[in-house]
């Protein structure tokens, strides 16, 4: 066969035009929606220089952004190590979007093009789509508008206000954004008709329960308990309250319209990565996957050369890249090999299950397509049920995991499970936690308001396994916390189990 | 799917971004560019470059959990261990899983390096110092004409049309004098053509005719340009100063020179070069050292090759007298000259030195530095125990007369910057902090 004259190839040699995404794109489309049955927005593609492509890293990915400092820093700090050659450029960057944006580097070859188009502009396209936390928190349609909204409020505040006042607030909000996000659905407030419907529907529960003979039945005199100032209080104010921002948003005393304003932007900014944190690993491994699926089709058919699908695997090796604990480059589990090998492994199941594998997983073992159920993997999970649900025996086997227990009050650490047949399900649930932001994030939450005396702001943070946090920084935080509150602020570090406080730290704000 | 090029949208979109962390870090990377300007030699010092900065000062805090407590890690490639091992903690205490904890500004590491460009870097580097006021007294000599924008003017070369100028004139003439627009004309026209299509019962097309043949001649009678509306932008002649400087680096190369000693020299020089760079388009720099006689060298040898002899200072204010005279006049040129000593010199030369600079090289130059170099820990005492030197001496009583130059003892690294801010500070400051 002679790749100079097949009519089926896509491309020839390294060089794309504008007509080649464009094959490329509708070649990825028709296995993507044909063969894997993926569901994604339409998609835009753009072609952007290196140079923007330093920019877009410096906002944190986003195509347009208010300005603010720290991005600066971002640039500087990836131009540096750029210029050096200690780090190269991602091949693309996607957003979560309608019509989802992918950005490619002009300086791709069509091959590296190919593989960027069918694991963006595909894998993470239909993840974005379809994950129930990326349709529950985000809003794919709005994101980009409100992005605009957002930076020319800043713009438009910097010149009423000053550019450093609305530093200072961005600052502050930054510093909280971790904080910043709802975990739940809030308590919806309620409205008129449906708190009529309830009460009627109440009321004629109650009628056919009716018996009067219960009234006769001697019992205890129901003492009626005035709710207490603390209560009235902390409902007042819906407390506990986890999300900092929207607390400080809603109930700051002496913040400027503007102020809650910007507060709001932080918070809304943050509520839309938080899908992102939770779900990285899936995320990842999903456009992995369906890169590699894609490629991989496309090369069956002749449509991609051989020493073209060379250089994708070439790539896609050294993405799934997982170093070993013990190697000088191992920082942490990478996510695109767990994901990518996590969805392989499912897809075995399906296929070629093991008799392990049908004790283990006796829905999926066998059942022929992987696709159907990848999909509703994809759809249903985020990182950390995903592992608890789909992490094989098999797999735990060939990363040969096991789990650590790292306990400061002893002088060693100790293997508490490894990948034996004691040790499976342990592992599995410890790597689990080890993706749950509730393990990983320090819970904290405003628990009261000092409302009749100095208006004094009292957060907690509720330590686990003894972990507290970390001083300097938690110190720097509270200051900015402070600052938003305008008045003290008093962190407690309290010990769920027994109700002690560990540590206090209190801070004024800053007076000017 | 749509494909969009995004190539030739503007770029530097994080510029106003970094213009506020430049700020921000402001004293940070003031400091960070003094320090790495002491490792440069002098005409490679304005190339801009990589500075370090300490972490923490530009650090944006979280909450975040610290050490201590009980931490689980899954990891993978398990070689030995069983259930139930025990693992003595390796160094650090993070554990096997402290990659994960590495915060995502990468704020594990105790500085933040990254790149300046040349314009940032000397914007710092010579942030609020300015030339002695003297230096004015030959800048508006020689004018070198500029051309500066300066309003419209009604005639002009046509690549100075001001296109924008011009339509609006032309728009309000035609709005004075009632021209009719097209579309009126159109209008009409459309009217006739409709009712002659319907046989023209009312009669009203003799009418609608004579109002556009009126149209048609008013709109012929008034142009859509006139002669009148057009404007060109207008260019003024500014006299400008002639903006070149050269700068004069003597030294005294003789055997009590040490290599630190003229290390020192060097650094004084550079920044001098620097500051000269930022003001002047162009910048000579002669390079005359001396021991018992003075030569004109190039920078290499100017710093490096030794020499021996003895040493006369006058020997180097001649030669320097030669070179302005046959090359740099002090009408056309600012001359800046920088002296480095320790300050010996045979004795009797002393009254020749100072004639030779109260006649000849003060009169032409804009300013004259004098820096005595010594050794850090050569002279136990704070001061100069040992006294003037008679270079020192000499010097002193020109300044006390009043001869428009600076002197100043410098012993170590550390001192090369503040005695250079100190000559150069602005005017305004000095007299405030002595008032």
């Amino acid at each position: 066969m002679n790749a100079l004259t097949d009519e089926r190839l896509l491309y020839r040699g390294s060089e794309w035009d504008f007509e080649t995404l464009r094959r490329i794109h509708d070649a990825c489309e028709e296995i993507a929606l044909g063969e894997m049955g993926l569901n994604v927005y339409a998609n835009r593609i753009e072609v952007i220089s290196s140079e923007q492509m330093l920019d877009a890293y410096a906002s944190t990915g986003l195509p347009l952004f208010y300005k603010h400092w720290s991005f600066g820093k971002h640039f500087a700090q990836h131009e540096a190590l750029y210029r050096k050659g200690l780090r190269g450029l991602a091949y693309e960057i996607v957003i979560n979007s309608d019509p989802c944006v992918s950005y490619v580097m002009e300086e791709n070859t069509a091959t590296l093009q190919a593989l960027v188009i069918a694991h963006a502009a595909f894998g993470h396209n239909h993840f974005f789509k379809t994950n129930r936390i990326f349709k529950d928190w985000t809003d794919a349609k709005g994101i980009l508008d409100y992005l605009e909204f957002a930076k020319n409020f800043v713009a438009r505040a910097e010149e009423r206000y000053g550019e450093t006042a609305v530093e200072r607030t961005l600052d502050a909000a930054h510093a909280l954004m971790n904080q910043g996000v709802h975990r739940q659905r809030q308590r919806r407030v309620p409205d008129l008709r449906s708190e009529e419907q309830r009460e009627r529907e109440r009321r004629e529960y109650d009628e056919q329960r009716f018996n009067d003979l219960w009234r006769t039945v001697p019992g205890k005199q129901q003492a009626h308990v005035a709710p207490s100032d603390v209560e009235r209080r902390r409902a007042l104010l819906q407390l506990p309250q986890e999300n900092l921002l929207y607390f400080l948003e809603k109930s700051a005393p002496r913040l400027a319209p503007w102020q809650r304003e910007i507060v709001r932007i932080v918070r809304n900014v943050a509520q839309y990565f938080h899908p992102q944190r939770q779900t990285k690993m899936m995320n990842e491994g999903c456009a992995t996957y369906t890169h590699y699926r894609i490629l991989n089709r496309l090369h069956e058919q002749g449509r991609i050369s051989d020493g073209a699908m060379l250089e994708v695997l070439h790539n896609h090796s050294s993405v799934i890249m997982q170093p070993e604990f013990d190697d000088p480059r191992y920082s942490g589990i990478n996510p695109y090999a767990l994901g990518f090998a996590m969805m392989q492994d499912i897809q075995r199941i399906c296929e070629h299950p093991t008799e392990e594998d049908q004790e283990w997983f006796p829905e999926i073992a066998g059942c022929g397509d992987a696709m159907p159920v990848l999909r509703d993997a994809w759809a249903e999970y985020r990182d950390e049920s995903f592992i608890l649900q789909f992490l094989s025996p098999h797999l735990i086997r060939k990363l040969r995991l096991f789990h650590l227990n790292d306990d400061s009050g002893k002088p060693a650490l100790r293997v508490d499970a490894v990948h034996d047949e004691r040790g499976y399900r342990r592992v599995r649930q410890a790597l689990a936690r080890q993706y749950d932001p509730a393990w990983t994030e320090p819970d904290i939450q405003v628990v009261d308001v000092d409302l009749s005396g100095d208006r004094r702001l009292i957060v907690e943070h509720r330590v686990l396994h003894g972990r507290a946090l970390e001083e300097k920084e938690a110190r720097l935080v509270l200051r900015h916390l402070a600052f938003l509150w305008s008045y003290d602020v008093l962190l407690k570090e309290v010990d769920p189990n027994t109700g002690a406080t560990l540590r206090e730290h209190a801070v004024a704000p800053p007076r000017d | 799917m749509e494909i969009l090029d995004r190539r030739l949208n503007p770029k530097g979109k994080s510029l106003p971004n970094r213009q506020r962390f430049l700020r921000r870090a402001k004293a940070l990377i003031q400091d960070a560019v003094r320090d790495s300007s002491a490792k440069r030699d002098i005409r490679g010092a304005d190339g801009g470059g990589e500075v370090s900065i300490p972490v923490h000062g530009v650090r944006e805090p979280s909450f975040s959990l610290g050490e201590g407590g009980q931490r689980e890690h899954v990891l993978p490639g398990n070689k030995e261990y069983r259930e139930g091992d025990e693992i003595p903690r390796p160094p650090g205490g993070g554990g096997g899983g402290s990659g994960n904890e590495g915060s995502e500004d990468g704020g594990g590491e105790d500085s933040f390096r990254f790149v300046l460009t040349r314009e940032e870097f000397l914007e710092l580097f010579l942030d609020d110092l300015e030339l002695p006021d003297l230096a004015k007294r030959r800048l508006a000599q020689l004018v070198d004409p500029a051309y500066r924008r300066a309003g419209y003017t009604s005639s002009g070369s046509p690549a100075n049309l001001s296109l924008s100028r011009t339509l609006r004139n032309s728009l309000s003439r035609r709005i004075a004098l009632k021209r009719p627009k097209p579309e009126s004309i159109a209008q009409f026209e459309a009217e006739i053509a409709r009712l002659e299509g319907l046989g023209d019962p009312d009669d009203e097309i003799p009418g609608l005719r004579l109002l556009l043949d009126r149209a048609l001649q008013r709109s012929q009678r008034i142009p859509y340009i006139d002669p009148m509306d057009v404007r060109y932008r207008r260019f003024e002649p500014v006299p400008r100063p002639v903006a070149q400087a050269v700068m004069f680096c003597l030294m005294d190369v003789s055997g009590s020179m040490t290599e630190e000693m003229k290390d020192l020299a060097k650094r004084f020089y550079m920044l001098l070069y620097l500051f000269l760079q930022r003001r002047y388009k162009q910048v000579e720099v002669v390079f005359i050292r001396h021991t018992h006689e003075a030569k004109e060298v190039d920078e290499e040898t100017f710093f490096h090759s030794r020499e021996t002899g003895g040493t006369l200072v006058s020997t180097a204010l001649e030669e320097m007298r030669k070179v302005v005279e046959a090359r740099f006049p002090p009408a056309e040129w600012n001359i800046y000259a920088a002296q480095a000593s320790d300050g010996d010199n045979a004795a009797g030369d002393s009254t020749r030195t100072a004639r030779l600079l109260l006649e000849h090289v003060l009169p032409a130059v804009q300013y004259y530095a004098y820096i005595e170099v010594g050794r850090d820990g050569e002279h136990g005492m704070p001061g100069f125990p040992r006294g003037p030197t008679d270079l020192w001496r000499t010097y002193e009583q020109l300044v006390v007369a009043g001869a428009p130059m600076a002197m100043k003892r410098v012993r170590h690294r550390r001192d090369i910057f503040p005695v250079f801010r100190e000559l150069f500070r602005k005017r305004g400051l000095t007299e405030e902090a002595s008032a």
